[in-house]
C-alpha cells in the first residue's frame, strides 16, 4: 500500500471546508472539489482567513501560512482526484447522492485509493455498496467546526478490512485529530446521543417545563456543561436539526429522534438560531457558526 | 435582599452540610423555608403562611402539588418548591430548581430566587412536574448510554471520549454514572418511568443489575 500524501476533499461547504483546512494545515496535499466554483472560491477564503487569524493569534507560525494554502487547491473536476490517496467525502446526506459521487471517484481513483464518508447519519456500509470497493470504505465523522474540534468517529462497514481502517485511523492521527472506533449504527456516538437530547430540550419548552433560558442555566449550572442545549441548537440551526432529526429517525423510528412540532414552526417563523438572529433566543451578532 | 427563616426537618438533600444559605438564615425572617425529607409534613403543619414574602418547601421526586394541593390548573400562591440538584452521591451542585405552580404569585419567586442567589447559588424556575428540568433531561440520555454500551456501540471509554471531546461534556455518562451511583440512577429513573410511563426513562439493564447488588448488600 502507497502512504497517504494527497487527501481529496469531496464537497467545499462548511464541514469540507473544515476538513480541508484540517489536512492542509497537518501538511497534506489538500485538493477540494465541488461542482460550484463559487463554493470553492468561499472555502478557500474561509481558509485563508481561519489561518490568518491563526497567526494573529500565536496559534500558527506567519511563515506557514502561504506553505499551507500552497498545499490547498480547488477543483470542479472531480477528474482532479486521479492522485490522491484518500477521498473523504462531505456533501449532502443524501444515499443516492454519495452513491453517485462514489460511483465516479470509483472509475478515476487508483485501486489503493481509500474512500471516506463523513456523513452523519447514513449507515457507512450501505454508502461502500455502492463504491466499488467496499472493502476499502470508512466512515469519518468529523465535528463541527472540523478545524477547531479534534474529535472524528471512525466507524468500518461490514466489508470494511481491517488494512484500510488502520490506515484511516493512522491518517487520522496524523491529522492531529482524536479518533474513537465506534459501530456503524445511524449517528454513531456523537449524533445519537445529542439529536435525541437536543429533541427532548425542546420539547420541555413545548410542553411549557421551563423556559429556554432556565433549561440552558440549569444544564450549564447542574452539570457543568458549557453550553445549554437550546445555546447548542441555536448555533447549529433549526434547518439543520430537522435534518438531522429526519435522517436519524427515517432510519431508527426512535422516537425520541423524531422532529418536534416546534422546530418547524421555528423554521417557519424564520427562528433559525444565531444565523437569523432568533432562535430559542435572541442574538444581536448573527455571524455564521464556523466561519 | 429577602430575609427568610428555615424550618429543618430530617435529612435534607439539598443542604447535606454547613452552606452559606442556612448561615444567613434569621429567626425572624420574611421568607419561610422548609428543608428536609420531612419539609412537606412540616409546612403543613405551620399553619397559614398567605403573610410571608415566600414558602420554599424542599422538594424530593415529589411535585409541589403533593403539598400545596391542586386545582383546575390555576393553583399558586406564594409557595414555591425548590430542589438543590445533585446526581446520586455527587455533592449537590450549585443549581437550584425553583418549583412554580401555574398562578404562583412573581413576587414570591422573584424573593425566593434573591434569597438562594444571595447564597451564591443559582436558580433556573422550572414548572411542577416530576424530574423537573435536569432528570428530565438526562436521565433518558444516560439510561440510553447504558443501553448502548450493552449493544457495543463503542467501548466505555470511547462512549465518554466522543461525548466529552465532541460536545465539551466535562464528564463521560459511563464514568458520571460509576462515579455517583448506578443504583441510584436506578431510583430517580424508575421513579420517572412511573411518573411519565415513557420508555426512554425505564431503567437501563445496567441500572437494574446495580440495584439488585445493592439491595443484596453487594
Amino acid at each position: 500500500m502507497s502512504e497517504i500524501k494527497t487527501i481529496g476533499i469531496a464537497g467545499a461547504g462548511t464541514m469540507g471546508a473544515g476538513i480541508a483546512i484540517v489536512c492542509a494545515r497537518a501538511g497534506f496535499r489538500t485538493r477540494v472539489f465541488d461542482v460550484s466554483q463559487q463554493s470553492i472560491d468561499r472555502a478557500r477564503g474561509q481558509t485563508e482567513g481561519f489561518l490568518r487569524k491563526s497567526v494573529e493569534r500565536g496559534k500558527l507560525a506567519a511563515e506557514k501560512l502561504p506553505e499551507i494554502m500552497g498545499a490547498w487547491s480547488g477543483t470542479t473536476d472531480l477528474a482532479d482526484f486521479a492522485d490522491c490517496d484518500l477521498v473523504i467525502e462531505a456533501v449532502y446526506e443524501s444515499l443516492p447522492v454519495k452513491h453517485d459521487l462514489f460511483g465516479k471517484l470509483n472509475a478515476i481513483c487508483p485501486e489503493t485509493t481509500i474512500f471516506a464518508s463523513n456523513t452523519s447519519t447514513i449507515s457507512i456500509t450501505e454508502i461502500a455498496g455502492g463504491c466499488g470497493r467496499p472493502d476499502r470504505f470508512v466512515g469519518m465523522h468529523f465535528c463541527l467546526p472540523a478545524q477547531l474540534m479534534k474529535l472524528v468517529e471512525m466507524s468500518p462497514g461490514l466489508s470494511t478490512s481491517d488494512d484500510t481502517f488502520q490506515r484511516a485511523w493512522a491518517v487520522c492521527e496524523a491529522l492531529g485529530q482524536k479518533p474513537v472506533r465506534t459501530q456503524d449504527t445511524p449517528g454513531f456516538v456523537l449524533n445519537y446521543f445529542l439529536i435525541p437530547f437536543n429533541n427532548d430540550a425542546i420539547r420541555l419548552v413545548e410542553q411549557g417545563v421551563a423556559e429556554a433560558a432556565d433549561i440552558d442555566l440549569a444544564i450549564k449550572a447542574g452539570m457543568g456543561y458549557a453550553m445549554g442545549p437550546l445555546e447548542l441548537l441555536d448555533l447549529v440551526g433549526m434547518d439543520t436539526q430537522k435534518l438531522l432529526c429526519e435522517a436519524m429517525h427515517g432510519v431508527t423510528n426512535e422516537p425520541r429522534a423524531a422532529c418536534p412540532p416546534l422546530v418547524k414552526k421555528m423554521i417557519a417563523a424564520g427562528w433559525l438560531g444565531k444565523k437569523t438572529g432568533r432562535g430559542f433566543h435572541r442574538y444581536q451578532d448573527s455571524k455564521m457558526f464556523g466561519a | 435582599m429577602t430575609t427568610y427563616r428555615i424550618t429543618a426537618s430530617g435529612d435534607s438533600r439539598s443542604f447535606p452540610a454547613a452552606h452559606p444559605f442556612v448561615e444567613q438564615a434569621t429567626t425572624d425572617g420574611v421568607g419561610h423555608v422548609f428543608t428536609g425529607d420531612g419539609a412537606g409534613a412540616a409546612f403543613t403543619a405551620a399553619g397559614d403562611l398567605a403573610s410571608s414574602a415566600f414558602v420554599a418547601i424542599e422538594l424530593g421526586q415529589e411535585c409541589l402539588g403533593v403539598h400545596t394541593g391542586e386545582s383546575r390548573g390555576e393553583e399558586g400562591s406564594n409557595v414555591v418548591g425548590f430542589a438543590r440538584f445533585r446526581l446520586g452521591r455527587a455533592d449537590p451542585s450549585l443549581l437550584v430548581e425553583l418549583v412554580r405552580q401555574p398562578a404562583t404569585s412573581e413576587a414570591a419567586i422573584a424573593a425566593a430566587r434573591a434569597a438562594f442567589e444571595a447564597a451564591g447559588l443559582k436558580v433556573a424556575v422550572c414548572g411542577d412536574f416530576p424530574g423537573r428540568i435536569i432528570d428530565r433531561l438526562i436521565r433518558p440520555y444516560l439510561n440510553a448510554a447504558l443501553r448502548r454500551l450493552d449493544e457495543k456501540l463503542a467501548s466505555a471509554e470511547d462512549l465518554d471520549k466522543t461525548l466529552c471531546l465532541g460536545l465539551g461534556y466535562p464528564e463521560g455518562p459511563i464514568s458520571l454514572l460509576e462515579r455517583t451511583g448506578l443504583a441510584e440512577h436506578h431510583d430517580v429513573t424508575l421513579a420517572l418511568y412511573g411518573a411519565l410511563g415513557q420508555e426512554p426513562y425505564a431503567p437501563a439493564r445496567r441500572a437494574q443489575v446495580a440495584k439488585a447488588r445493592q439491595a443484596k448488600g453487594i
